[in-house]
């Protein structure tokens, strides 16, 4: 490989890119929300003095912690911040980029989840194992929503790689499909829930009745408290640009492309995440905040749609 | 001029138009009469000519199949004992009316209203039956079936309520499932016939069979099975029988069981002919035979437990439809004989047994069977009538549903030995039951009303003298006639 | 793979309305249940119209206008009006939950592929996969008649799995106008019919809800064990 040395760079770029972002486009969502209320609503930049202000705090641990808790933060920010690297952003190709699978993708985020679950109910708090509970309930109905989506994605284009689906989709005509749609809403309601918003749990609660996502990480402080906020947020980078690469991904960059057509890559990916961003926000606003024992219903919705799109491919497409 | 046409506007016409005119106009003409005593002799009258039509179209020349009307040996026996008994029972209905406007349980103006739709009921089931065109047939059973729905929540109580939304709602989604098979039997078609009306007609589909891709075939007789069969009352589907006999007028009992259920079944088996026309198909029998068993089986242990006398023979309705499609489900000359005969049997003696409780359920005042014992006592006319129809439907040797059933196991014995077993058993559970209540009512210590029947019974003695006859000796003309359609209908 | 615009109309169209009867069974509020059924009957019309076009039968644009007319303008407001002026409860008692409903419909999707694939092989792609469709909205409208314990959800039940059969009617080609004729006609005797037993059920007691008349029952207490 003659360009070894501009594609790791290329490489390097979107981590540091995704990283950098990530609190961004939370500001800018709290932001919208805050406008959208009449409200006026945090700095854009509020994310990142959080983080660095926790960061300079010292982290304290609760009495019964075990290894795993401490531990945990660093891995669940690595594995997403890792996930979020995988997914073409605004280049199509770089060096990690066939290692980004639909499939490898769920898994890194189910180990994620699995270890904020673990250090949820490691400290032993009755808010912890609520939490702990919810979130895995919720997970156990968005994975395989997840899974119909891809199972779309791989019956049409016959891969599960971002990379191919990518390249399937900008060069043959789909037509019109309804299960594309399907797969669309379906992830867009995993995403949602996946991220914690509203309808399935508020980001900024702290009611013990209704937060799932906060009750996990109420005992984390300082630096650790930091990692896992940040692994939040670059969720919500991976969830819009994986939405954004695999159902808009035009303007992507091909990475052996050069210069101009990467600059132009990262501003329309910019303007992908804002856009979805911004659209989140009036959702969250316009839809009241569900009781939990209705999330499983919600997420049975999503996981249907996933369903009904793979049906409707699969009848659609059988000879 | 011949027996099967008619002068009419200055040139011939069949009768069949005439015969689903007659009906129709009556129910018009019905709607707008406000005498109620008027309209019930009109009612009877309407039905009485449609009856001299029916039996005129038998003897006389056949019209042209059409793509509309069409008229075989099959349909016309069918045809002749519909209006029959239609008249039968709207003679019956003529006193047992009065009887219901005196009491106060009926309005002269829901009479009105049950008169015209006596007669749409008629002309659809006539319409079902000589249609050549299975969406025709189709919309007149359904039409059969609204009308009946109307029918049966005349009195709107809770009870008949209920009963009528049961039946409205089982027998649509029934006939819901039938209109997808017939849509199957279409796209069967067409791609023989070619698109159009013709795909749709019988005679075509009849004649066709051979050509059509078998696997259509059997998709579409499966939902024809599942769907006419609810309108049969065939074991699983068969919930909404024993509440719309029970909580409706009497009268209307009499014409579901004695007719719809044939209308329904008829419509099966001319389905049945066109599997049986097509090589690669599954053969229907063992479907059918499994569903008349279990309708044979189930409805004779239901019999033990009945405490109304309506549902009590709703059940027995049950159990010979069962008879009768296990006989179909046999298939060849012999079983689909004795099917034929029982299907015509057990229509004249099933609702001349629904004019003696409609009788007897006035004079006693009660449904309850507990509460109308010592019929034969109180009233020895109707007492020993109800008594004769009983021992009819239950196979008692002189009467003529001992033959047919003796014929359909018979047949069993030669085609499906084992199946035999079972059907014994269904029969002598079924007998011991009507025994038990026969005894009970006809015998016993008297209780209830004894105020005379004010009605005539000879509707009630006229069907069962033809039930004696047909037990004793069967006309050699008629034995042909059905010998032919057997063989119409194939294995 | 691809099969051109034609038939990409068609199975769009023809998803929307299966899509419409899991809408119809996710939904728990009356007033929900009768707009999806509206918007159901809407994509049923337009199927029937781009039948129409695509076969060149005009007739079928006769079927799209009962169906946009009829089922989702006219049955719509007559059974607001009827819930409306009743009083009938707002929310739907399910007899089976609402997850494990839809996970039924799925199951019956899949049920209606299994017979309806293997039988059509030879018939086109559009009538092919109108047939599964449209069978699987039979199905779905029987579950809903079946898990939905109120008499108006029950008419909506049975309504939809109409528009299951208008669906599979318009799919096979050239069929005649005996059969859309037929549905237009139970459309408006089974509207008359409901309409009737509206008024009497209303006549006499204070509730739809069928359950009550089902608990009272003569023969039922005495003989079913």
């Amino acid at each position: 490989m003659t360009d070894t040395l501009p594609a790791i760079l290329l490489q390097l770029v979107q981590f540091a890119l995704v990283l950098a972002v990530a609190p961004l486009l939370t500001g800018v969502a709290r932001k919208a929300r805050g406008r959208l209320l009449a409200r006026k609503g945090p700095p854009i930049v509020q994310p990142y003095r959080d983080l660095a202000k926790l960061l300079r705090k010292e982290a304290v641990l609760a009495e019964n912690a075990s290894w795993i808790y401490r531990i945990a933060p660093y891995l669940i920010f690595a594995i997403l911040w890792l996930a979020t690297a995988l997914v073409p952003t605004f280049a199509i190709r770089h060096p990690l980029s066939p290692a980004a699978d639909l499939i490898a993708l769920v898994g890194l985020l189910a180990s994620a989840r699995f270890l904020l679950a673990l250090a949820g109910m490691d400290v032993g708090t009755s808010f912890g194992g609520i939490g702990a509970s919810r979130e895995m309930t919720i997970a156990s109905l968005a994975e395989p929503a997840m899974l119909m989506v891809i199972f779309t994605m791989a019956l049409f284009v016959q891969t599960t790689s971002i990379p191919s689906i990518i390249d399937f989709v900008l060069q043959r005509p789909v037509g019109l499909r309804v299960s594309f749609a399907l797969a669309l809403i379906s992830l867009v309601m995993v995403a949602i829930a996946e991220t914690g918003r509203i309808p399935v749990d508020n980001p900024a609660t702290h009611l013990e009745l209704t937060m799932v996502h906060e009750a996990m990480i109420l005992e984390y402080s300082g630096r650790h408290l930091a990692l896992v906020e940040a692994a939040s947020m670059l969720k919500l980078v991976f969830y819009l640009s994986l939405i954004a690469a695999v159902f808009a991904p035009w303007g992507l960059a091909d990475s052996v492309a050069g210069g101009a057509p990467l600059l132009v890559g990262i501003a329309v990916w910019l303007g992908k995440l804002l856009a979805g961003t911004l659209a989140l926000s009036v959702f969250e606003v316009a839809i009241a905040k569900m009781r939990v024992f209705r999330v499983a219903e919600f997420l049975g919705g999503a996981l249907l749609l996933g369903l009904l799109g793979t049906i409707f491919l699969y009848v659609s497409q059988s000879p | 001029m011949t027996p099967g046409e008619l002068i009419f506007g200055g040139g011939l016409v069949s009768t069949v138009y005439l015969m689903l005119a007659v009906p129709l106009v009556a129910a018009i003409v019905l709607a707008a009469l406000p005498w109620h005593r008027v309209s019930s002799v009109l009612n009877a009258a309407a039905s009485l000519l449609t009856l001299a039509m029916a039996i005129s179209l038998l003897f006389g020349t056949r019209p042209k199949p059409t793509n509309f009307i069409f008229i075989d040996d099959l349909n016309v026996s069918l045809i002749v004992l519909t209006s029959l008994v239609a008249f039968t029972t709207s003679w019956f209905s003529a006193s047992y009316i009065a009887h219901e406007v005196e009491i106060g349980r009926l309005t002269p103006l829901s009479l009105r209203f049950y008169h015209a739709m006596y007669q749409v009921l008629s002309a659809a089931m006539i319409l079902a039956l000589c249609a050549n065109n299975i969406g025709v047939m189709w919309v007149a059973i359904e039409a059969a079936t609204l009308t009946t729905v109307v029918m049966v929540s005349i009195y709107r109580t809770r009870e008949s309520l209920e009963a009528a939304w049961k039946y409205f709602i089982l027998c649509s989604v029934g006939i819901a499932l039938a209109l997808f098979g017939t849509i199957l039997v279409y796209l069967a078609g067409q791609t023989v016939i070619g698109p159009g009306v013709e795909a749709l007609a019988w005679t075509e589909l009849h004649a066709r069979a051979a050509a059509f891709d078998p696997n259509i075939l059997n998709l579409a007789f499966v939902f024809l099975l599942v769907g006419y069969g609810t309108k049969v009352g065939l074991a699983p589907l068969h919930a909404w029988l024993p509440d719309a006999h029970a909580e409706g007028p009497t009268p209307i009992s009499a014409v579901l069981s004695g007719l719809m259920l044939n209308v329904a079944l008829y419509a099966l088996l001319r389905f049945k002919m066109i599997l049986a026309g097509n090589a690669g198909a599954i053969a229907p029998g063992p479907l059918m035979l499994t569903m008349g068993l279990s309708s044979l089986l189930l409805a004779s242990v239901m019999l033990y437990r009945r405490r109304d006398i309506k549902r009590f023979f709703a059940y027995s309705s049950i159990e010979h439809m069962g008879i009768i499609t296990f006989a179909f489900g046999l298939g060849g000359p012999l079983a689909n004989f004795a099917g034929l005969l029982h299907m015509v049997l057990h229509s004249l003696t099933k609702s001349a047994i629904f004019f003696a409780v409609g009788h007897i359920s006035q004079v006693k005042g009660t449904q309850r069977i507990a509460d109308m014992s010592g019929l034969t006592k109180t009233h020895p006319l109707l007492g020993w009538g109800f008594v004769l129809g009983v021992a009819a439907i239950a196979g008692l040797p002189p009467m003529g549903p001992f033959l047919s059933e003796f014929l359909v196991v018979t047949s069993a014995m030669a085609r499906q030995p084992w199946l035999a077993v079972p059907v014994v058993l269904g029969l002598l559970l079924a007998f011991g039951a009507l025994m038990m209540r026969l005894q009970q009512i006809a015998f016993g210590e008297p209780r209830g009303g004894t105020a005379p029947v004010s009605a005539s019974l000879a509707p009630l003695y006229l069907q069962l003298a033809m039930v004696l006859v047909a037990g004793l000796w069967l006309p050699a003309p008629l034995v042909s006639w059905f010998q032919n359609v057997a063989r119409l209908l194939g294995s | 793979m691809l099969y051109g615009l034609d038939f990409d109309i068609a199975h769009t169209l023809g998803t929307s309305v299966l899509l419409l009867s899991f809408a119809l069974l996710y939904q728990r509020r009356l007033s929900g249940v009768l707009e999806a059924f509206a918007l159901q009957a809407v994509f049923v019309a337009a199927s029937a119209a781009w039948q129409a076009w695509s076969q060149d039968a005009p007739q079928l644009y006769i079927t799209a206008v009962i169906a946009l007319g009829f089922k989702a303008i006219a049955i719509p407001l007559a059974l607001g009006h009827i819930v409306r002026k009743l009083g009938i409860h707002r929310t739907i008692e399910t007899v089976l939950g609402v997850n494990l409903t839809l996970l039924a419909g799925v199951g019956l999707v899949a049920l209606s592929i299994l017979l309806v694939f293997p039988v059509t092989l030879a018939s086109g792609n559009v009538t092919r996969e109108n047939l599964t469709l449209a069978l699987s909205v039979v199905l779905l409208g029987l579950l809903m008649m079946i898990t939905r314990r109120n008499a108006v959800t029950q008419v909506i039940g049975f309504m939809s799995l109409e528009n299951g059969l208008v669906l599979a009617a318009v799919g096979v080609k050239g069929m005649p106008l005996v059969v859309e004729g037929s549905i237009a006609f139970s459309i408006l005797i089974a509207f008359i019919v409901f309409g009737m037993f509206f008024f009497r059920i209303r006549e006499r007691f204070d509730t739809l809800d069928l359950q009550y008349l089902e608990s009272f029952r003569g023969d039922r207490h005495v003989d079913r064990p």
